[in-house]
């Protein structure tokens, strides 16, 4: 009881990470109807910047944070503007997108290997790694640490999108973009802040995930994951996105406490098939129906 | 470059162009999108190499059985996955190229994922040549008979397609048959040419790299395919000297094209012999007017 409690622990601190992911890739599809596969080279950037900031310039944590999640920010607006805005302004079919996007994925690790090389990079330590104890339970301070702010940064994000504005804005866009457009919504700005957001959040996973394991430039590969959660929650759905990384996170921990951790990939794919054969919208999908 | 670098890239294109082929037909002709052929390819070289060592078969019919192999697992995932939609279709077939990965990687009968070596080299220029030519004979005559058409119908516009009476599911799974089969029979010389499987081989960049050859080349095009294999083997060689670069402009190309020249190098467009003649006929006109 004790060893399962514990390994939900480690499953919550990992899916929340995921869900900081995962909510990227579905606020694009959510807007844009198509799979942003550049989001993880995104998130490898985040780490990147992160790593750079804490070892080369030794700014303090926070800062770290912010820098590299402004920087992963501006840089997923830049792919955007690059690889998709030319084909969005042509209404080309998704499947461009969907080649645009796997070039800027490609164009992004390979750059990172190119300037900075393949090698494995470890974060400098931030947190002491003593846990703390609660009774018999062990909780490692950076597992407390990637649930508080992956919490709040997706409390941060709901709110945003239910209460403010241009949070509205990008909710009807998302329901019927052609209406929106005609309804005076700048669907152009809308698209922007999606990148934007996605790309901040992106940052901050990173940060968060090259901490807990190491950087490298196939980090991306990795994020996948996030990926997997968000269909399996449903594309396109923000609290989908959030369910299915905390259910993924803690299935594959469950997995590879009790099994073996070299299973874990090939239950969060086999979960993805079984998803889609049975239920393809996700657990809160809308129908595809309407998408069609 | 002496002759022994070339014909190894040669033969490398033609492997390549094999799966090239049978996605030309997927993505090209019908409008389906997959991402898991280098599942496709790692069943066939799997089975197509058990042929040949355990039971000592000679190459072209290991190589048969290995694409049949492949086959026949792909009328079972159509069967799973054909009636999703557009990018959910995708998806699901990069699930199951990674789960079939993942597998191999565990099965320690073909050596897990050290790899397994000892497969005889039996690929030459010349079988590669042959079976390659075969392959586009039959693909033509496939695409210019009733049920190509049905295809291409089912590309431009499945509603419409169906209206008329074609059955769009039936004929998606035979696409996805044949394109299966070509996929398992490259994947099978694969193995017959390296002398060594590993499942590393066949992860989600080799069949992005088949997916961008095939629109590279152009969709709806068999000519286009065939040259846009040759070539984009023989970039990453040609652009050797750069080493660590060659893959970014390699991206950065991709993402060009794309937002360029969206329909490829020769979308739709067929080099035959009797448009060759044409552009000849053009070349000497001026100069029989001079004559008369």
């Amino acid at each position: 009881m004790i060893q399962f409690l514990q390994q939900m622990i480690n499953g919550l601190s990992i899916g929340s990470v995921y869900a900081l992911m995962a909510v990227g890739y579905s606020l694009v599809y959510s807007i844009m109807n198509f799979s942003n596969f550049a989001h993880g080279g995104i998130i490898m950037l985040g780490a990147y910047f992160g790593f750079f900031f804490l070892t080369l310039f030794n700014w303090p944590f926070a800062m770290a944070f912010l820098g590299a999640a402004i920087c992963a920010a501006i840089l997923a607006v830049l792919v955007e503007r690059v690889a998709y805005k030319p084909l969005r302004m042509r209404n080309a079919p998704f499947l461009y997108f969907i080649i645009s996007a796997m070039g800027a994925s490609m164009f992004i690790e390979n750059f990172v290997i190119a300037t900075i090389g393949p090698t494995f990079k470890t974060y400098p330590t931030v947190f002491s790694r003593e846990p703390f104890r609660l009774g018999p339970l062990f909780i490692g301070r950076l597992d407390t640490m990637m649930f508080v702010i992956s919490a709040i940064c997706l409390a941060a994000l709901i709110y945003f999108i239910d209460f403010t504005k241009m949070g509205k804005a990008i909710q009807a866009t998302a329901f019927n973009p052609r209406a929106s457009a005609l309804m005076g919504i700048n669907t152009d700005l809308i698209i922007i802040t999606v990148f934007a957001i996605g790309g901040f959040l992106a940052g901050i996973a990173g940060v968060l995930f090259g901490m807990k394991y190491t950087v490298y430039p196939q980090i991306g590969f990795i994020t996948i994951k996030s990926f997997i959660a968000a269909v399996f929650g449903g594309l396109g759905s923000l609290p989908g996105a959030v369910i299915g990384s905390v259910i993924l996170g803690v299935l594959e921990t469950l997995i590879s406490g009790y099994f073996s951790s070299q299973f874990r990939d090939l239950i969060s794919f086999s979960l993805l098939i079984f998803i889609l054969v049975f239920r393809p919208i996700g657990l809160m999908g809308k129908s595809t129906e309407e998408k069609a | 470059m002496d002759w022994f670098y070339i014909k190894g890239i040669l033969i490398l294109s033609g492997i390549n162009l094999m799966a090239v082929l049978g996605l030309s037909l997927l993505t090209g002709f019908t409008g389906l999108f997959s991402f898991g052929h280098a599942g496709f390819m790692a069943i066939g070289a799997y089975t197509a190499a058990a042929m040949g060592i355990k039971l000592g078969l000679p190459l072209i019919p290991s190589l048969l059985i290995g694409g049949l192999a492949a086959g026949i697992f792909s009328l079972f995932i159509g069967k799973l996955t054909l009636n999703l939609k557009g990018d959910y279709f995708c998806i699901a077939t990069l699930g199951f190229g990674e789960a079939i990965r993942l597998i191999l990687d565990n099965v320690q009968y073909f050596g897990g994922a050290r790899g397994w070596p000892g497969i005889p080299l039996k690929i030459d220029l010349w079988n590669v040549i042959i079976i390659n030519v075969v392959g586009i004979l039959i693909l033509i005559n496939l695409i210019n008979s009733r049920h190509g058409r049905n295809m291409i119908a089912i590309r431009e516009e499945e509603l419409a397609a169906k209206t008329i009476g074609i059955d769009t599911f039936k004929y998606k799974m035979i696409s996805l048959f044949i394109s299966a089969v070509y996929a398992g029979i490259a994947g099978g010389m694969v193995g017959y040419y390296t002398g060594f499987l590993q499942p590393k081989m066949f992860s989600m960049n080799k069949s992005t790299e088949l997916t961008i050859i095939v629109i590279f080349g152009g969709i709806g095009s068999i000519s286009g395919s065939v040259l846009g294999a040759l070539f984009l083997t023989a970039l990453p060689e040609i652009l050797r000297a750069f080493a660590l670069w060659r893959l970014v402009a390699y991206g950065a190309a991709v993402i060009f094209i794309m937002i360029s020249r969206p329909e490829g190098l020769m979308g739709g467009k067929e080099i035959t012999l009797k448009g060759i003649m044409r552009l000849l006929r053009l070349k000497n006109r001026p100069g029989k007017a001079a004559e008369g």
